[in-house]
């Protein structure tokens, strides 16, 4: 245990002497305030029109603002997190660091979790940007706190599993630009899953569907909680690192 | 300390490391040496347990490198060929690092650092950034980061590759000082600095073990004659000196130098076992010749590496004939 904190700690300082950190957390800020911007003027704009109409049904802030908001912010991590996952093992590679690693006495299953854990925290300080938004929205308006909380942990489940997935392919190659470029279109190819199935609804496209990380998403942004859901993204989790720790094995029997 | 036994490295397409055996004693400082591809650093790292073997047993105090890994991971300290350093650190930041990767207690970091720090003479770059350091100071770290431990065994890749000659003084000078309580193997291909550091070489050429023993030893034994160079003051024909010489008994052979200042040199080998120099000598004298330099030519130890290189390259070039 000692061993991944150290490690996870010595992540996350890398993280924070580079500019990766920064540079992801800015954008994601950038994003997700624009979105956020949009999002509340719309919402005031029509609530206003209704009651000019005479409605006098109040409007849902979660409905209309956090969910379409936290599920625009489910799509922008897609983007984010090959920038925080691809120098995880490619780095090491390349600078042959990797070495000390390999030859320290630390097994290969605390070196991986010590990284994702740490590409993990870098992701939970991404989505605290977000925070501050929503913390507004509470402020001055009255929205149901549990939805709100059940959609962060869908992102950080999201989160967590991709990131896993970019660990392991981070150990494949010693080039960063490969690892990023090969996690964000397997990144894209998840999300876009569930497109290829809409109008199906056939054995294999079940499967397929299944496979889509946006779909155990939705329930999620919909403030449900489902085990299968979140028993999803965790076997996720546990298949990518365990093949991580297969890759890293068979690393040393290769080089 | 350290025993190697018929180990073997294959890669997909190649066989770095052919069934090499040896063994370390304990203090003992060795020199692996062996020409650029030769399989020195992956049997580095079958060591230090960064590749499993295709064949063969390496274990380090007793335990099997691939048995048991995190007790020998324990008992090593490796650098690599290129230091491996994390720029974003500062030297300090990294050290602590390693230290307490390789599992240093806690409450005993800070002294073991500073230890460390004294040691390898890194006072000044204390707290600067990795990065920012130069190659010498790099190599430094990097030493510094294996020693940290106090592992019984130090595995060197090239430690003095890419320093100036005043930093190599330094290292060979701590590998001295390291060298009664660890036992150290470092690798190069630079033969004085085995020559310099170590106690005994263990030379392999194309993966195979080509040769182990003490430096001394080897240098005895491969040096089956004496050979003499002797300048002779121009004046006499060159070929009558020559024949002159070669009459002289116990000279096996003689060769005719370019002249140097007018002088004419020759350099004569003596059959096994005889002292030629003073019947040289004499004989150079009584012809009535001045004798203005007589030198024995020691056997260098790169002499010595080459022909038993060439040796084997002569003999894989006959196996490769025979099998077409």
């Amino acid at each position: 245990m000692r061993n991944v904190i150290l490690i996870c700690k010595k992540e996350l300082k890398s993280y924070f002497a580079s500019p990766i950190a920064y540079c992801v957390m800015a954008l994601f800020a950038l994003i997700f305030g624009f979105g956020f911007y949009t999002a509340t003027r719309d919402f005031v704009k029509f609530s206003f029109q209704a009651q000019m109409m005479g409605q006098m049904q109040p409007m849902n802030v979660n409905e209309q603002i956090i969910r379409p908001l936290l599920g625009f912010a489910s799509t922008v991590a897609l983007f984010l997190i090959p920038m925080i996952a691809m120098r995880l093992f490619a780095e090491e590679k390349r600078s042959g660091t990797i070495e000390l690693l390999l030859t320290s006495p630390v097994t290969d299953l605390q070196i991986i979790l010590g990284k994702w854990i740490g590409s993990l925290l870098l992701y939970l300080c991404v989505l605290f940007m977000s925070i501050v938004n929503v913390a507004m929205l509470f402020m001055w308006g009255k929205p149901d706190l549990k939805p709100v909380l059940v959609a962060y942990l869908g992102l950080i489940l999201q989160g967590a599993c991709l990131l896993a997935i970019g660990t392991f392919i981070s150990t494949t190659t010693r080039n960063q630009i490969v690892a990023g470029g090969v996690t964000f279109f397997v990144c894209l190819l998840l999300w876009l899953l569930s497109w290829f199935t809409a109008f199906d609804s056939g054995g294999f496209s079940q499967v397929i569907n299944y496979l889509s990380i946006v779909t155990h998403f939705e329930n999620f942004a919909k403030g449900l909680l489902s085990i299968k859901d979140v028993v999803f993204y965790i076997s996720m989790i546990f298949f990518s690192l365990f093949i991580t720790a297969r890759a890293m094995e068979s690393l040393r029997w290769r080089a | 300390m350290i025993k190697v036994e018929g180990l073997t490295k294959r890669y997909a397409r190649t066989v770095a490391v052919d069934d090499i055996s040896f063994e370390v004693e304990k203090g003992q400082i060795v020199g692996f040496l062996g020409p650029n591809g030769a399989g020195k650093t992956t049997t580095m790292r079958v060591l230090t347990c960064f590749l499993p073997p295709t064949s063969g047993k390496a274990a380090i105090a007793g335990f099997d490198v691939q048995e048991s890994p995190q007790d020998v991971k324990k008992r090593i300290g490796y650098l690599p060929e290129t230091p491996p350093l994390y720029p974003e650190m500062e030297v300090i930041e990294y050290l602590d690092f390693v230290g307490q990767l390789k599992g240093i207690a806690r409450s005993d970091i800070k002294s073991r650092v500073d230890d460390v720090v004294e040691r390898c003479a890194l006072g000044d770059v204390r707290t600067r950034l990795i990065g920012k350091l130069s190659k010498g100071y790099r190599q430094r770290v990097g030493l510094a980061q294996a020693i940290i431990h106090n592992p019984d065994v130090l595995i060197l890749d090239e430690p003095t590759s890419g320093l100036d000659p005043k930093q190599i003084i330094e290292i060979r000078e701590l590998l001295k000082h390291l060298s009664g309580e660890h036992t150290i193997v470092l690798s190069t291909h630079i033969l004085s600095e085995v020559e310099h550091s170590c106690e005994r070489v263990i030379i392999i050429s194309q993966g195979k073990l080509v040769a182990q023993d003490s430096v001394a030893n080897l240098t005895n034994r491969l040096r089956g004659s004496e050979a003499v160079c002797l300048e002779v003051e121009a004046g006499p024909n060159s070929t009558e000196v020559q024949r002159r010489l070669e009459q002289v008994s116990g000279v096996s052979r003689v060769v005719a130098k370019d002249p140097r200042d007018g002088q004419l040199v020759f350099e004569c080998e003596s059959l096994q076992g005889r002292h030629i120099r003073a019947d040289l000598a004499r004989s150079v004298v009584n012809a009535g010749w001045n004798l203005n330099e007589l030198r024995p030519v020691g056997l260098s130890l790169e002499d010595i590496f080459l022909q038993l290189t060439a040796a084997e390259k002569k003999d894989s070039a006959k196996q490769d004939g025979g099998t077409k």
